[in-house]
């Protein structure tokens, strides 16, 4: 298995979040995670990997067979955990060339390997831009900085397809994309899945789940998952919204 | 609240770094014996072999100091400094005409390699002339032939006295007169050496020249003096690198730099400031009291400071343009990084006499630690000065809440045509940039200083490549142990 998560609870600021989370990732799978506003959906991409301020109370993160709840975030990534930002932000006077680079080398470092040629690095970066359809006009600029919504969206694929994670949590990724850009943000899903990664796709529409199929479905609800399926749910949820989960579970 | 605590933790570890040219070389000194009176100065004078006019200026300024008293306007705080304490004058001894490296003290030698000093030929084909300073003497100047085949004169301010007594005596206070402030005259009454530039007429300097300046001795301040002209149709880029080894008891820098520019000349003057900046509990360190100044005397003449400053415990300094000739230029442009208790007080003066006369300044002001950093700056329009414009920028970054930023713009416009634009900011690093960063696999060290560098890239750009390298490096080794 390569993500348990096992009765997590998480506070921020004293305020319990999460609940009582369960969730167990196999590579190779794609898991959509669906439901209301506020219900805790970035609190959990968060604490998976590993962000300040997001307590831990109680329960285990268990990754690649390993309690992670103390690990620093860089160590997370580093050991191919990847967060695709619901809102990147900007980091002005950083190019994403140089930006991209320190990520990567920081990555080799951490495996043990030299630092990429500049020459090959390059050549990657002109390989991914292309799978992800951004232009050199992006990357010459500073990370995110001036980039329109969909545009900061394709640049966190970008960056996931230049890392290759083992593990990718896509936190609304497809919220603010025209049906273009999404149709390029699934491709470099598409692309990038095997049998060695795994996928945890937040999202609120069941449409890009029609591009990136995933084989379960969680309604997440106060702070823990409250069902799962198929892709069926998925399309369930489309047609009558959460008032039936709401009916069911009570009011947040 | 909790998050903030953690944060602020690990900017106190990411600050908390150590000072990697704190070594003190056992070079032999000769040295004046400690305290200053006119006794000190008349031994300095004499040691140099000084025309007897010089030895007078010297006199006439040590009279007027002390008459001064110590400014007490800046933003700063330090115990007062007992200036009997000091040593004015302290020279690396052996000192003879040295014709080659091979005859240079293998220990001083030991010292530029440990600077990274390029003194070598092979770095200095590289295409960097070098002229280094050690405590009071200016100890070897490198590239010297090539350059005096282009009329260009490039040495320490001692040999000019002696080749060049007219030059010297010419422009020497012309820009910086020993009137002008309490460490101006100071200066003026004890310097020891210095670089000294020359120009001529329609050349353009192929090189960039550079001086490094270090203090090595205990007890011994260093009061450098550099003087650049630059002639019509002129143009030189300067470097200036400086360290110190790490001492317990402050040590007073007071260095003056005037520069002289002509018709449709120019000079860009790069600092890399990197005095050491005193221990984590804000023992010992530089006190930096600099005063830095350009003439732009020519029409379209054109002067840039861009400076970097990482070290030094105090850094009192305004690097300044007086821009008498119409459509003349002057612009600054600055990063001053403070951590753990160093204070600054930086800025520049943009003083518009000519028509049509433009500036710019771009201030990057970063705070860590207890620290404290301040722009001050002065634009003023004169009268006549129709049609002149200044913009200033004046960023701070604060990393940690226990570290101040403060601006303190001023702006005197006697004429109407004027357009002065100010704007300042002020911004925290935020955890959201760190934590992407992060989150790409970056380290917390590395990420402070990947986005620090960035926030001040407009001003790192204006360096010549291979400082502006050594400046990144600076910039995030002197925030070491800062944030999180
Ligand atoms: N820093 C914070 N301080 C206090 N409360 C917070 C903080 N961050 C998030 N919350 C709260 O935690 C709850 C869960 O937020 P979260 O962002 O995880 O929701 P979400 O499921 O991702 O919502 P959305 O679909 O709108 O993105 C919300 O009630 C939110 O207000
Ligand atoms: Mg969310």
């Amino acid at each position: 298995m390569l993500l348990n998560i096992k009765n997590l609870h998480v506070a921020i600021n004293g305020k319990e979040i999460l609940k009582g989370f369960n969730l167990q990732v196999n590579k190779g799978e794609i898991h959509a995670i669906m439901g209301p506003n506020g219900t805790g959906k970035s609190t959990l991409a968060a604490a998976i990997t590993g962000r300040e301020g997001y307590e831990i109370t109680e329960g285990e993160i268990i990754y690649k067979g390993q309690v992670i709840n103390d690990w620093t975030p860089d160590k997370r990534a580093n050991e191919g955990v990847f967060l695709s930002f619901q809102y990147p932000v900007e980091i002005p006077g950083v190019s994403m060339t140089n930006f991209m680079r320190t990520a990567l080398n920081a990555k080799r470092q951490y495996q043990g390997l030299p630092q990429m040629k500049a020459g090959e690095f390059l050549k990657l970066m002109e390989q991914k831009k292309k799978l992800v359809e951004i232009t050199a006009k992006l990357t010459n600029r500073s990370v995110n900085e001036g980039f329109s919504g969909g545009e900061k969206k394709k640049n966190e694929i970008f960056q996931m397809a230049m890392l290759e994670p083992t593990l990718a949590i896509l936190d609304e990724t497809d919220s603010g994309l025209d049906i273009d850009a999404l149709k390029v943000v699934a491709k470099g899903v598409n692309e990038l899945k095997s049998d060695e990664n795994a996928f945890v796709v937040i999202t609120h529409y069941q449409r890009l789940l029609d591009y990136i199929v995933p084989d379960f479905v969680h309604v997440m609800y106060g702070g823990r998952i409250v069902k799962s399926g198929g892709k069926g749910l998925a399309l369930e949820l489309e047609e009558q919204g959460y008032e039936w989960v709401k009916e069911q579970f009570g009011e947040e | 609240m909790e998050d903030k605590l953690s944060q602020n933790k690990v900017l106190e570890e990411v600050t908390g770094s150590d000072y990697k040219y704190g070594f003190v070389s056992d070079i032999e000194n000769d040295a004046a014996p400690v305290g200053l009176n006119e006794d000190t100065i008349r031994l300095i004078s004499a040691k140099k072999e000084e025309p007897e006019w010089l030895l007078e200026f010297r006199l006439k300024a040590y009279r007027h100091w002390l008459k001064l008293e110590e400014p007490d306007w800046a933003l700063i705080h330090h115990p007062p400094i007992n200036y009997q304490d000091i040593i004015y004058y302290s020279a690396p001894k052996k000192k003879k005409e040295l014709a080659s490296l091979d005859e240079v003290d293998p220990e001083l030698l030991d010292t530029f390699n440990k600077l990274g000093i390029p003194l070598e030929e092979q770095k200095v084909l590289a295409g960097v002339a070098v002229d280094a300073v050690i405590d009071s003497v200016s100890v070897k100047t490198t590239f010297k032939d090539t350059l005096s085949k282009h009329g260009i004169i490039f040495s320490s301010f001692s040999d000019a006295v002696k080749d060049h007594p007219n030059l010297v005596k010419k422009y020497l206070a012309s820009v910086v007169p020993y009137t002008d402030n309490y460490f101006a005259a100071l200066n003026s009454a004890v310097f020891s050496d210095g670089s000294f530039v020359y120009i001529p007429k329609g050349v353009r300097c192929p090189i960039e020249l550079s001086t490094y300046f270090r203090i090595n001795a205990a007890n011994t301040g260093q009061f450098e003096r550099t003087l650049i002209v630059a002639d019509d149709d002129a143009y030189v880029s300067y470097l200036e690198g400086c360290t110190a080894p790490m001492r317990d008891e402050n040590q007073l820098h007071a260095a003056i730099v005037e520069i002289v520019v002509m018709n449709n000349a120019e000079v860009k003057y790069s600092t890399v400031q990197n005095w050491y900046p005193g221990d984590k509990e804000g023992r010992g360190g530089i006190y930096n009291f600099v005063t830095k100044r350009a003439a732009c005397k020519g029409v379209n003449s054109k002067v840039s400071w861009t400076q970097v400053e990482t070290g030094s415990a105090i850094t009192w300094k305004y690097p300044s343009c007086v821009l008498m000739g119409d459509n003349s230029v002057g612009e600054f442009y600055s990063v001053a990084v403070t951590n753990n208790h160093q204070q600054a007080d930086t800025g520049t003066k943009m003083i518009h006499l000519g028509k049509n006369t433009k500036s710019t300044i771009i201030s990057k002001g970063i705070s860590a630690g207890k620290s404290n950093n301040s722009y001050r700056g002065l634009v003023r329009v004169s009268k006549k000065a129709d049609g002149a414009r200044n913009y200033s920028q004046c960023d701070s970054l604060l990393l940690g809440d226990k570290c101040g930023a403060h601006t303190f713009p001023y702006i005197q416009t006697a004429n109407d045509s004027a357009i002065v634009e100010h704007e300042a900011t002020t911004s925290k690093i935020s955890d959201e940039q760190l934590f992407y960063c992060q989150q790409r696999g970056i380290e917390t060290e590395k990420a402070i200083g990947l986005i620090v560098n960035g926030y001040a890239k407009e001003v790192l750009n204006k360096l010549p490549m291979e400082f502006a390298v050594e400046a990144q490096k600076l910039l995030a080794i002197t925030l070491e142990g800062s944030v999180g």
